[in-house]
């Protein structure tokens, strides 16, 4: 069994078609690149402002490097498509934005159930419905976690910079594998669009995980069992015999139906909850800066992460003890920190592109005695370090 | 019960530990079944090379998951999608989709016209029953003109999809209609489908008795089959017959047998010319 993109010399391939050094480019292109140097080697898509440029990128790099280009009728068949390819062994991505990433939602939650690894590249735009089509935001943090009916975990990583964001879409890729799970990238598109300069790493600079391949008869005859203990089932792969059967419905072990069952059901979504709950190092990723002695904290994602860092440099210049949280793992949020940093600050202030909700998970973590202040600003037009200088300055004493 | 189903030769194929079948007693869905693994047998394919995908639905059931192959059971409507990834991963296997009408020309009609239009080496078995059967009964885009539903409990007054026509339209290799009565022309079908690179449809005229049949005076599956005889038209015989001579009428057999240039193939030829040209 083989994870395509895996051969010796597709790492002989990239060194020749992408000399490391420095280049500039879009955030979209970016993801695109980050994509193809963690492995992937299927994207299938729809196109969608701000996000085309991603399809575009890899409609023209894929070929290069042997992989498969899939412009689908829509987004439904775009994720539809890319969990067919995983399962015969494809790192696979898709890129959407808000009325798309809504339509994949359904096989999404499919995603999740069969516990097929992907990357779905969410470019937020402005909502609800079309909205401003082609204006940035941060208003899907929530469907990224809950836009899919039922209970079930999910990871979503989200870059800061145009660099970042060919980093952690390979970060995305990566937990997708090691977990077997679908993973989000929460991009936006302000980054999306942005041009800047960023380095392309030699390959060998990359660490690239491979999902766990069943390494017995017995194994590959539980594509939904457990037999490591760490809740991750080895994916035996279509096509090498293994008579594997794959569904949405409740399954047992052996990925037989069973939906009468209590405890199968039960068995089943605890072991993914499982699975992501305790797997936290894998994922769980954030940055901080001035927190130490921090007495006013900001806590910020995405996009807004940056003008937020700049309010921060200026009012300490100004004297002002102010840090700044930055989770880069988004879902599952680093409650833990936040509730550390959380007990040493008297107040928290949250800058999103969108009318307050990433604060709603920073609540969560936070005594009430904390000042808890969002810093919103919609329209599609990003937040600037004045604002949000501004109103550190009115919580500073 | 292994014992009934060790005389029944074809059992080889089947996942014997999910079966008996969900399906009613009198259902096409066994026939289709039976048809697909004489299919397989006959062409003496390996069911190692064989990846088979369906939506939801009870003709879904139909392969996955009792077929013992890999099998893909998917989200309702969305199985030619996913069976699309699939084949680009595995160009060299048979990727099968066996689904319902509500699955694959409703909800799923965007993806089923599409496939044909790419003419992807895909084998479509679209078993038609007219009806939503596995929620209750409800009205189809195939439901026949004037029938009685749950959802049309007056009469039907929308007009049913013809979808063999449709798909041989969009651009399918192979496309074939015949009714759960017509099993040996079903089987050679089935087996053309399999072996024409490209798109294959084979649409399978079914019966269901207990959501379609009972509401519309034949409760019994025989009186189901003995209508779809009377009024199968050969499309040899159809060709010479007015719109208003064929309403009601299913017309069987072979709609196109054609060589077009197949989607994964000319995917595969596009990357090797591209690496040709960049990479040295
Ligand atoms: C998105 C979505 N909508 C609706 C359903 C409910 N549903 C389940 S099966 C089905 C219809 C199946 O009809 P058909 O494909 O004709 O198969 P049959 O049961 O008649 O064989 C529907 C509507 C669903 N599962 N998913
Ligand atoms: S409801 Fe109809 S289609 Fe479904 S299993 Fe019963 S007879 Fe077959």
């Amino acid at each position: 069994m083989i994870i395509r993109g895996d051969e010796p010399e597709q790492k002989e391939l990239l060194k020749k078609l992408y000399k490391p050094g420095n280049y500039f480019m879009m955030g979209d292109e970016a993801i695109a690149y980050g994509a193809i140097f963690a492995g992937c080697r299927f994207y299938a898509g729809y196109p969608i402002t701000p996000s085309s440029e991603i399809a575009e990128t890899m409609a023209r790099e894929l070929p290069k490097v042997g992989g498969y280009y899939l412009q689908m009728e829509d987004e439904i068949a775009s994720i539809a498509a890319m969990i067919g390819a995983s399962w015969t062994g494809f790192k696979v991505m898709t890129a959407t934005s808000g009325p798309g990433f809504s339509l994949m939602q359904e096989n999404l939650g499919y995603a999740v159930m069969t516990e097929t690894p992907l990357v779905l590249v969410d470019v937020q735009r402005s909502g609800p419905s079309t909205g401003q089509a082609t204006k940035g935001a941060q208003g899907d943090f929530f469907q990224a976690r809950w836009g899919t009916h039922g209970d079930h975990p999910m990871i979503a990583v989200s870059p800061v910079s145009v660099e970042d964001a060919f980093w952690e879409t390979i970060r995305a890729f990566n937990i997708a594998e090691k977990l077997r799970t679908p993973v989000v990238v929460l991009f936006d598109g302000i980054l999306g669009h942005t041009r800047e300069q960023i380095r392309i790493p030699d390959p060998d600079e990359v660490e690239i995980a491979y999902r766990k391949l069943p390494q017995s008869e017995e194994e590959a005859k539980l594509p939904f069992g457990d037999p490591h203990g760490d809740g991750i089932p080895p994916m035996p792969l279509f096509g090498h015999g293994y008579f594997t059967h794959v569904t949405g419905s409740t399954h047992k072990e052996n990925g037989l139906r069973d939906v009468y069952t209590p405890e199968v059901h039960d068995r089943l979504i605890r072991r993914i909850h499982r699975k992501i709950e305790k797997n936290r190092d894998v994922y769980e990723k954030y940055e901080e800066y001035y927190t130490e002695d921090a007495e006013i904290l900001v806590v910020s994602w995405g996009v807004s992460a940056r003008p937020s860092l700049g309010a921060v440099l200026k009012a300490r210049k100004e004297g002002i003890r102010v840090g700044l949280f930055v989770p880069k793992t988004v879902h599952p949020f680093p409650g833990e920190r936040m509730r550390e940093l959380g007990k040493k600050v008297r107040a928290i202030l949250v800058p999103e592109m969108n009318l307050g909700q990433m604060i709603l998970e920073v609540q969560r973590f936070v005594n009430d005695d904390v000042l808890l202040k969002g810093v919103n600003k919609i329209g599609g037009v990003p937040l600037t370090v004045e604002e949000i200088l501004r109103e550190i300055r009115g919580v500073a004493i | 019960m292994k014992k009934i189903y060790s005389r029944y030769p074809m059992v080889k194929y089947l996942r014997q530990e999910a079966l008996p079948t969900a399906l009613c007693p009198g259902c096409g869905g066994g026939t289709v079944l039976n048809a697909f693994a004489n299919a397989i047998d006959q062409l003496k394919i390996d069911p190692r090379d064989l990846v088979v995908v369906s939506g939801i639905g009870c003709s879904a059931w139909i392969a996955s998951p009792y077929f013992l192959a890999d099998t893909l059971h998917t989200t309702h409507g969305r199985a030619i999608a996913f069976a699309t990834g699939v084949k680009v991963g595995l160009p060299d296997k048979y990727v099968v989709v066996i689904s319902g009408d509500g699955d694959l020309a409703s909800i799923g009609g965007n993806h089923l016209i599409h496939a044909a239009r790419r003419n992807i080496d895909i084998t479509v078995i679209l078993v038609n029953n007219f009806i939503y059967g596995m929620t209750g009964g409800q009205v189809a885009p195939t439901t026949p003109f004037g029938a009685i539903t749950t959802t049309t409990p007056y009469r039907n007054v929308e007009h049913p999809l013809k979808i063999a026509e449709t798909v041989a339209a969009a651009g399918a290799s192979y496309v074939a209609r015949w009714t759960t009565a017509h099993v040996y022309q079903l089987i050679e079908s089935i087996k053309k489908a399999l072996t024409t690179k490209g798109f294959s449809l084979v649409e399978v005229i079914s019966q269901c008795p207990v959501q379609f049949g009972r509401r519309n005076k034949m409760k019994e599956p025989a009186e189901m089959l003995r209508w779809f005889l009377k009024n199968s038209v050969p499309i040899s015989k159809a060709k010479k017959m007015s719109e208003e001579e064929l309403e009601g009428k299913f017309v069987i057999g072979e709609f196109v047998h054609r060589r077009r240039p197949e989607f994964t193939e000319e995917l595969n030829k596009l990357i090797k010319e591209v690496q040709e040209k960049y990479v040295r």
